[in-house]
């Protein structure tokens, strides 16, 4: 039971002393004990000792009335986030045994808000996939399974692929994820759980592991959109030590969950009515719509036109960063190193055996894109028809407020489909990418289950710093679908 | 003046740029807080961000970028309020991100110029392209283990301002005039210390040669030259090298080299092949820089006095010769201590006394200016003593080198030795009528016509009184008893 609580449920419980955070601690570290060798949605789990240590203060706390925003609340951490003297391996070989002596501006505010964390969980390398299948210490496997297809491993989608299934199967009650072309509130659609990419900027990305720096951001994983709130209000804000960082005061984000959305306009994108978008997603994407207009909304045909160049413009720009971001990954001051005679030996053997296949790719196509004679054509010209990108959503913005899009072409693949093309992968980030390229903070929250039983979810994308509006929008149609399913592997089914 | 090389084929003329490359005087690093004091033990002044760690973000230094723009302000170049840093892409041990942080496209000073000085008094002005910021890259030590390089971070990141001069040099002299005049207002400004053999400045050196008229042939770059000298060198060698591949029918290839200043010539360090693509591009990490025009102004308010117009000053404030106030400038604490000296008093005894004497006694006591064992004030304070007459100039050159010796003030030697001069008449009328009487057939040589003698009695009169007789008085009073 205690596994199954949102955020919110949980500090309630322990301000009224109905449990524990020891006992809160304890059952998830047994649910992860028993869970995890299936699902490998942990790589590291933190030292039952230092867990329940932590948990210990947060009753002190409880105690003394001196409880703090998230205290207690055991929570996981993707592997991408620097934690200080917890292995950090950005699921790759070469960080295997890194041990950061300083802690990400993010997860310090969140363990300063008195979090417990659980573990570190896993992802795709380096935050490259949409799948969680490159990671160098195995795939995720998603809690959730097809109906009569027990048998069929489905992916949890990726990159935050193993924070996505830790809060879906009950290893932990919230899960902080990075997204940088989708890969919060993909592979949450995917483990029918709630993910929000805030505005660029909102979370410091200092002492989180670069992958794109220009699309990075942190975000948070939870079963509820007022969690999703809460546990932003403890992670944003600004920091001086990242320039990227928005001075804004962080509003009271939790407190925009249940506001009315009578009168607001959310915009619908033509564009995004893909060509073979699947019945079952568009049937959800009209329920959402309906449900919106019930709650008071207004309904607005908008037109976002250059939609259609947002993965290949994503593909260029990603990979150009994180061929430069990926430069410092040499062996020679930290991580992994494979000797050899000369300094481009150690370079070229270290880099060969530490990077996997996806992260090798994306550095070729990075390098290749900067490279002399390409620049113009290819990076240039995408940064180009990235700001008219993101014109299109500031000038729908004068028209609505928010939109609303299907977050994912389809629910969870199994693992082996889709594989033998990388584009085919792509393709998973078409409705996540272009709302990344725009900075503007975006939404998934799950509304319903496919034909198979599978979880489907919505998007709703909203102005720059505007996540209170998103917020709002996303408790209203959370509210109006009701999801209250589970997967079959869940820490709570039939212990 | 012209440096041209005869060839077999005619008369070739040299082309040469400088790029400098400068580190900026600040406590701190370009993009982080890390110390960047010389001499530190390796590996003692590196902080996350310079180390390259995962997840470390760059974070401008507000002063750096005020000095980049008090130089531009100081090579009368234009500042450019937005500029922009991009990344320098490439691998090498000294470099931990992978890339360096510079700036290609839009750096934050433009185009200016400055003026240098020729041996034969020409003055040429040169003029400046860009000036942009960048940081500096580690050491790395190749000789303290017979299979491994060490590796040391401490200058890693440390902010440099690379300043880029138009290719309007023609002489090997003329770019050791330009590097001197440049170091000058480096140290001038306070925003680079200049000290080429501690690599707060070094020189890359661009050179072609062409015949009169031509346009542009193909350039060689010579790297990281750490000395004015070499740099002269290098130039020659290089241009006679290019000039012996066009005569012999060659084409000078384009690529990168080093002096060798043993063997006095240049050798290849990169072919075109292993050149680098450095994929610039924007860094996503840094925003804009973008500067206020009323700061930039509130820069040029405060500037320091510069060596050209603090040599000009001189000349009409203090009357000092166009040489010697060149001299004056050559160091800013030279010139301090001068005008510390000279105002107030006799510009021209201050330039005799300071490049004179106190120079001389600098060089014999092994001392500088800064540690100098005579005050300006002090050497001041003597120079009055001589103008109201308390001591004369010879005596002035003893309680000087009593100065010197003892580091007292003037007044306190004066004293403590009864230097003071002699100026009541009566004494001197007293010691002249002594002398005369000893020495009365030369009175009677000199009174028939040997005025040579004149001095003899001068001399006497000084050892009568040990010198310090008023010289003025005694000449009068002796003239007047002399020729009575």
């Amino acid at each position: 039971m205690l596994t199954g609580l949102t955020l919110t449920q949980a500090r309630e419980g322990l301000a009224a002393r109905k449990f524990s955070a020891r006992e809160l601690a304890k059952a998830h570290l047994d649910a992860i004990a028993r869970l995890n060798p299936k699902l490998n949605a942990y790589i590291t789990v933190i030292p039952e000792a230092d867990v329940l240590a932590a948990a210990d203060a947060a009753d002190a706390r409880y105690a003394a009335g001196t409880a703090r925003a998230m205290e207690g609340l055991p929570v996981g951490v993707k592997d991408l986030f620097c934690t200080k003297g917890v292995k950090t391996t950005a699921a790759s070989k070469i960080l295997a045994n890194f041990v950061p002596p300083y802690e990400s501006t993010v997860t310090a505010r969140l363990l300063d808000a008195g979090s417990v964390f659980v573990g570190k969980t896993n992802l795709d390398e380096f935050a490259m996939g949409s799948a969680n299948i490159t990671s160098a210490f195995g795939s995720v496997l998603n809690p959730w399974q097809r109906n009569g297809e027990e048998t069929v491993a489905l992916v949890p989608g990726g990159s935050s692929g193993g924070s996505a299934a830790a809060v879906a199967a009950g290893l932990a009650l919230a899960a902080t994820g990075t997204d940088t072309g989708g890969s919060i509130r993909q592979p949450a659609a995917f483990c029918g759980i709630v993910g929000l990419k805030p505005t660029y900027g909102r979370c410091s990305r200092w002492g989180t592991i670069a992958y794109a720096s220009s699309l990075d951001q942190a975000g948070p994983m939870t079963r509820t959109v007022a969690d999703a709130g809460l546990m932003l209000e403890a992670m944003a804000g600004f920091d001086e030590k990242d320039s990227t960082s928005s001075n804004r005061p962080v509003p009271a984000f939790a407190q925009a969950v249940g506001k009315s959305v009578k009168g607001l306009r959310v915009g619908i994108p033509a564009e995004y009515r893909a060509p073979g978008l699947s019945p079952e997603i568009s049937a959800m994407w009209e329920q959402g719509i309906a449900w919106l207009r019930e709650a008071g909304c207004e309904i607005v045909d908008v037109s976002l036109p250059h939609t259609k160049y947002g993965l290949a413009t994503y593909y260029i720009i990603a990979p150009a960063e994180c061929s430069s971001n990926l430069a410092r990954y040499d062996g020679i001051r930290f991580g992994e190193r494979k000797d050899a005679a000369t300094l481009d030996g150690v370079y070229e053997l270290t880099r060969a055996e530490g990077f996997g296949e996806e992260v090798r790719n994306r550095i070729l196509m990075g390098t290749y894109v900067l490279s002399a004679g390409y620049y113009d054509a290819y990076y240039l010209k995408a940064q180009k028809v990235r700001t008219l990108i993101k014109r299109d959503f500031v000038q729908a913005f004068e028209q609505v407020d928010v939109l609303l899009t299907p977050t994912a072409p389809s629910a969870a693949f199994a693992q082996g489909e889709n594989m033998a093309d990388p584009v085919q992968m792509y393709l998973n980030d078409i409705f996540t990418v272009p709302a990344s390229m725009a900075g503007v903070p975006a939404l998934s929250v799950p509304v319903g289950l496919d034909a198979k039983g599978l979880p489907l979810g919505l998007q709703i994308i909203g102005r720059h710093f505007d996540e209170e509006t998103v917020l709002s929008v996303g408790g209203a149609l959370e509210a109006a679908a009701g999801f209250a399913h589970t997967p079959t592997l869940h820490a709570e089914a039939g212990a | 003046m012209s440096y041209l090389i005869e060839g077999k084929t005619g008369t070739w003329e040299i082309v040469v740029g400088l790029e400098v490359h400068a580190q900026i005087i600040s406590q701190s690093k370009l993009f982080s807080g890390a110390s960047t004091k010389f001499g530190g033990e390796p590996n003692s002044q590196v902080s996350l961000v310079d180390a390259a760690f995962p997840g470390m973000l760059p974070v401008i230094n507000r002063e750096c970028v005020a000095q980049a723009v008090r130089t531009g302000l100081g090579l009368n170049a234009r500042i450019n309020l937005q500029s922009r840093f991009d990344r320098k892409n490439y691998f090498y041990a000294d470099l931990p991100q992978g890339y360096q942080i510079s700036q290609f496209e839009h750096p934050i000073v433009g185009e200016g110029s400055i003026e240098i000085e020729l041996a034969n008094g020409e003055t040429r002005q040169i003029g400046i392209t860009r000036l942009h910021m960048e940081q500096d890259a580690g050491k790395l030590l190749h000789d303290q283990d017979p299979t491994r390089s060490f590796v040391d971070l401490n200058r890693s990141g440390v902010a440099l301002m690379e300043i880029v001069s138009e290719p309007d040099i023609r002489a090997p002299e003329e770019a050791g005039a330009y590097l001197r005049k440049l170091r000058q207002i480096l140290r001038y400004l306070g925003t680079c210390d200049g000290n080429m053999d501690e690599g707060s400045m070094r020189a890359d050196v661009n050179v072609s040669v062409r015949k009169a008229g031509e346009p542009f042939r193909t350039r060689c770059e010579i790297k990281n030259v750490n000395s004015i000298r070499f740099v002269m060198q290098a130039i020659e060698a290089e241009a006679a090298r290019q000039v012996e591949i066009w005569e012999n029918g060659g084409e000078v290839d384009q690529e990168t080299r080093l002096f060798d200043p043993s063997r006095g010539e240049t050798r290849t360090m990169r072919s075109k092949e292993d050149a680098h693509d450095y994929r610039y591009f924007p860094d996503p990490d840094l925003l804009p820089l973008v500067i206020e025009q009323a700061w930039v102004d509130g820069l040029k308010a405060e500037l320091p006095e510069l060596p050209d117009a603090k040599r000009a000053r001189f000349q009409t404030d203090y009357g000092v010769p166009f040489y010697d106030a060149g001299v004056l400038v050559a160091e800013q604490s030279v010139a301090d201590f001068f005008e510390t000296v000279a105002k107030g008093r006799d510009g021209k005894l201050a330039v005799t006394w300071v490049t004179g004497d106190l120079f001389a006694a600098l060089n014999r006591t092994s001392r500088t200016i800064e540690n100098s064992p005579v005050s300006a004030e002090s050497l001041g304070k003597m120079l009055d003593l001589i103008a109201d007459g308390t001591i004369n100039g010879k005596i002035a050159k003893e309680v000087f080198e009593d100065m010197v010796e003892t580091g007292e003030s003037p007044d306190a030697i004066v004293e403590k030795k009864g230097l003071r001069q002699v100026t009541d008449t009566g004494v001197i009328d007293t010691a002249i009528d002594a002398i005369m009487a000893k020495h009365a057939d030369k009175v009677a040589e000199y009174r028939s016509g040997k005025d040579k003698l004149f001095g003899f009695f001068v001399g006497q009169v000084m050892k009568e009184t040990k010198g310090k007789a008023n010289p003025a008085l005694v000449n009068e009073a002796l003239k007047g008893k002399l020729d009575a």
